[in-house]
C-alpha cells in the first residue's frame, strides 16, 4: 500500500518533470531562507544556502546514480535538468539585462574588455603551469589543461580542436568544474574584499571569472543587481577562450616546450 | 499584454544566439561567442526604443520581468545538476588549476575595481535587485515604491 502510494507519487514527478522541478526548487529555497534567517541572523544571502545546498545535492545525486548531472539523473527530477539547462538559465540570463544602467554599461566598456583578456590568460597560465609541475611535458595536454582553468567549455574543445587524449581532457574538464563551483560559493565571501559592490566591478568580474555558470551563481548570491552586469561581460569569455586556445595559446606553448 | 513581453526577450534571445553562431564560424570557432551578450544589448536597446514610443506597458515589463525573476531559482536547479563528484575527485592537478587562478582572477577584480572608483547605488538598482532577486513587488513596479522590496530581497 504504501509502496503504491510511493510509486504513484514518483509517476507524477516523472512525467510532470519540469512542474515537479519548479515545486522541488521552490522548496530547497524557502528552506534556505528561512535557514539565512534562523541560522546566520541574515548575514549570508538566502540564495547563496540554496546554491551550496544545490551543488550539495548534486554531489550525493552523482554518487547515487554514478551520473554527470547531479540531481538530474535521478528520473523523478529528470526536471531539474531541464529547468537548469542551458536554455533556460540563458533566457533568464538575457531577462535580467532589462534592468541593466546602459550609461554605467557602457562606460564599463573598455573595463570589461581588459578583463576579459585577463580572465583568459591568467587562469591559462595557471593551469599549463600546474600541468608541468605534475609531470605533462607535451604541449597538447599542457594546452588542454590549462584551456581547462578558463571554462570547463573551453577545456574539451581546445582538447578536441588539438587531439588531446580523454584521460586529460577529464582533468580539464573537472578543473573548469571545479573552478566553476569555486567560483559559485566563493564570490559572496570575498566579495567585500576584492570590492565587488557596483556595476563596474561586476562588469570586471564577469570578465575576469568567465565561467557563465559560476559568474551566474556567484553574483545571485551576493548581490543580485549585480548579476546582469556581470553575465554581459562573462558570456563573452568562453567564446574568445575557444577562439585563442587551440590557437594562439597552443602554438605559444608548443615553442615553449618544443 | 504579458505574452509580448516574454515574446520579445525569446526572440531577442534568438537573434542573440543565432549571430552569436554565425560569429563563432566567421572566426573559425566551434562555438557560440558571445550570444548571450547579443541578446543582452538586443533587449537593452529593445526596451529605450519602446519606452521612448510610450510602448513599455505593465504587461511587456512584467512579461520580462518575470523571467529575471526567476533567474535565481534556475541558478539552483544549475548547481544542482553540476558534476560535482567529478569536481571534488579529480585530485591535486584539478584543485590547485582551479583555486591558483581563482586567487589570481579575484585578485584581479580587486585591481580593476579601484579603477573606477565607487558610487552608492541609485534607486533603479534597488528595484533592479528586487527583480532579479525574485520579489514579487518589485516586479513592474516603479522605484520610487520599492523600499520594502529592498528590504526583503
Amino acid at each position: 500500500m504504501g509502496h503504491d502510494i510511493w510509486h504513484g507519487i514518483e509517476h507524477v514527478f516523472v512525467e510532470q518533470s519540469l512542474v515537479a522541478a519548479f515545486a522541488v526548487v521552490g522548496g530547497l529555497i524557502l528552506v534556505s531562507n528561512l535557514a539565512a534567517k534562523r541560522l546566520t541572523n541574515g548575514r549570508v544571502h538566502g540564495s547563496a544556502i540554496a546554491i551550496v545546498l544545490g551543488l550539495v545535492l548534486a554531489y550525493f545525486g552523482g554518487l547515487y546514480t554514478g551520473g554527470k548531472k547531479g540531481v538530474a539523473d535521478i528520473p523523478a527530477l529528470a526536471g531539474i535538468g531541464l529547468m537548469g539547462g542551458a536554455m533556460l538559465r540563458d533566457f533568464a540570463i538575457v531577462a535580467t539585462a532589462f534592468e541593466v544602467d546602459v550609461i554605467e554599461a557602457r562606460r564599463a566598456g573598455l573595463l570589461g574588455v581588459l578583463a576579459l583578456a585577463l580572465g583568459t590568460i591568467l587562469p591559462f597560465i595557471v593551469g599549463t603551469l600546474t600541468a608541468v609541475a605534475f609531470g605533462y611535458h607535451d604541449a597538447v595536454s599542457i594546452t588542454t589543461i590549462g584551456a581547462g582553468a578558463i571554462t570547463y567549455i573551453v577545456g574539451p574543445v581546445t582538447g578536441a580542436a588539438i587531439g588531446a587524449d580523454s584521460t586529460v581532457m577529464a582533468l580539464s574538464i573537472a578543473t573548469g568544474v571545479t573552478k566553476a563551483v569555486m567560483v559559485m560559493v566563493g564570490t559572496p565571501l570575498v566579495a567585500k574584499l576584492i570590492g565587488l559592490d557596483n556595476p563596474r566591478s561586476a562588469m570586471a568580474y564577469g570578465g575576469l571569472m568567465g565561467t557563465v555558470s559560476g559568474v551566474a551563481g556567484g553574483l545571485a548570491a551576493t548581490d543580485p543587481k549585480l548579476v546582469p552586469y556581470g553575465a554581459l561581460t562573462a558570456t563573452f569569455h568562453t567564446g574568445i577562450g575557444c577562439l585563442v586556445g587551440p590557437s594562439i595559446f597552443f602554438l605559444t606553448v608548443r615553442a615553449l616546450v618544443g | 499584454m504579458i505574452v509580448f513581453g516574454v515574446a520579445l526577450l525569446a526572440t531577442c534571445t534568438l537573434i542573440g544566439v543565432y549571430l552569436g553562431d554565425l560569429l563563432g564560424i566567421a572566426l573559425g570557432v566551434k562555438a557560440n561567442v558571445g550570444g548571450v551578450g547579443i541578446a543582452m544589448i538586443l533587449l537593452i536597446a529593445a526596451r529605450v526604443w519602446l519606452d521612448r514610443r510610450g510602448r513599455l506597458s505593465k504587461g511587456v515589463k512584467f512579461g520580462v520581468e518575470f523571467w529575471a525573476g526567476m533567474y535565481i531559482p534556475i541558478v539552483v536547479a544549475m548547481a544542482a545538476q553540476q558534476n560535482v563528484v567529478a569536481a571534488l575527485t579529480g585530485g591535486p592537478i584539478v584543485i590547485i588549476a582551479a583555486v591558483g587562478s581563482l586567487v589570481l582572477c579575484f585578485g584581479a577584480v580587486a585591481l580593476l575595481s579601484r579603477f573606477g572608483g565607487r558610487e552608492a547605488p541609485g534607486a533603479g538598482d534597488a528595484h533592479a535587485g528586487a527583480v532579479v532577486a525574485g520579489d514579487a513587488d518589485g516586479i513592474a513596479a516603479e522605484p520610487a515604491v520599492t523600499h520594502s522590496a529592498r528590504r526583503e530581497g
